[in-house]
């Protein structure tokens, strides 16, 4: 039965103020008992404040074997990092 | 070897002395009370027993964790509504002990709550059926005058909102689906509609608890639960049962009076081992 029904990708956002995080999948018909699937399989232990299903089909992903041209060239380029700033003590943390 | 129990002998100090005078008003709502008590969070409690059966059974893991929430959900108000029961009798007695040291006819669990779950069709409109009372029941006993009550229900009637909703919904695309699916709701709804009429009955000591104003009498609830189940049925494309004979709404029978069906004593068999093998047992 549940191999017949569709992937969902469940998120969840843990306060008011944060962002929605991806927290797993799981199997439901439809976009309603996703919902309420998510909400019975990851809220158990008070975890959330809203929830978020995206079919699994509709997420398009980076493929693992572009990984090279995609994120390689990026580790050279510290100046694209802020870190050469002097920021005075009275600002605290940014 | 310490002797079993006697469970055929009725406990005499139970039962009222023949020949003492009737109880004082305030006694005979307090018994009322403890009544009604046991009848909630024994309903909770063997309703909580049954769900927790599909454990690891489900038809599927999202429905199997569904179903454990809701039966631990239904056994945390349990001992809320048991503990208050052994607080209002006054003899000592803990939730753990109204749960575990109690045999079947001391059980006030409607006849529905104790049916087996047999498919998971049977289980969903159990479900439903019962869902749909509790709330009302919850409802009402959010505005009772005993603070006590009012503050149980408070919390539960939120998991039972949810238990309504999560239950209503897959009737519906029960009912609603294949042709498969729709024949075994249809059958399950022929074999519990029979233990519903119990839901509503009122007695003695509902009526002393009516008249105290501390919960409206059970038949009040009855027109709120027909509109949900006429609406979900509908919607489920189920035939309405109509009127047809009830189970346990005789003053001799019923779970409310602990008069039980076979079922009760092999769930309490599985629930209560350990307990009365090893007494007192921890962990």
């Amino acid at each position: 039965m549940s191999s017949e029904w569709p992937l969902w990708e469940v998120f969840i956002r843990g306060q008011h103020g944060l962002n929605h995080r991806h927290v797993g999948s799981l199997h439901a018909p439809d976009a309603e008992m996703a919902i309420r699937n998510a909400r019975d399989v990851y809220t158990r232990r008070n975890e959330g404040v809203s929830i978020w299903v995206v079919p699994s089909s509709a997420i398009t992903a980076s493929s693992p074997s572009e990984k090279g041209p995609l994120f390689d060239p990026a580790n050279d380029k510290v100046y694209r990092h802020p870190t050469f700033f002097d920021i005075p003590a009275e600002i605290g943390h940014m | 070897m310490p002797s079993l129990p006697d469970v055929m002998t009725p406990a005499l100090e139970t039962l009222a002395p023949a020949g003492q005078p009737a109880p004082a008003p305030q006694e005979a709502n307090r018994d009322a009370l403890v009544e009604w008590l046991l009848r909630t969070g024994d309903n909770a409690l063997i309703l909580g027993q049954r769900l927790s059966e599909w454990c690891g059974h489900a038809p599927a893991l999202e429905e199997d964790i569904a179903l454990a929430n809701q039966a631990l959900d239904l056994i945390g108000q349990c001992q809320l509504w048991l503990g208050l029961a052994g607080a209002v009798e006054g003899r000592g007695r803990t939730a753990d002990d109204l749960a575990f040291l109690r045999d079947a006819g001391a059980f006030r669990n409607l006849l529905l709550v104790e049916r087996p779950n047999r498919d998971f069709g049977h289980t969903l409109m159990r479900q439903f059926l019962f869902d749909a009372f509790h709330l009302e029941l919850l409802e009402a006993a959010r505005a009772s005058s005993d603070p006590r009550i009012a503050e149980i229900a408070a919390k539960a009637w939120k998991e039972a909102a949810y238990h309504l909703e999560r239950s209503a919904d897959l009737v519906v695309r029960l009912g609603d689906g294949s042709a498969e699916s729709h024949d075994r709701m249809q059958a399950a709804l022929a074999a519990l509609w029979s233990f519903t009429g119990e839901m509503f009955t009122d007695d003695d000591h509902d009526r002393a608890l009516a008249d105290a104003g501390v919960m409206p009498l059970p038949s009040s609830l009855r027109p709120a639960w027909d509109r949900t189940v006429a609406q979900v049925l509908d919607e489920a494309t189920l035939t309405h049962p109509g009127e047809v004979w009830q189970q346990g709404i005789t003053d001799m029978g019923g779970g409310k009076r602990g008069v039980h069906s076979e079922h009760l004593g092999h769930l309490l068999a599985q629930m209560q081992f350990l307990q009365r093998a090893y007494p007192g047992a921890r962990w």
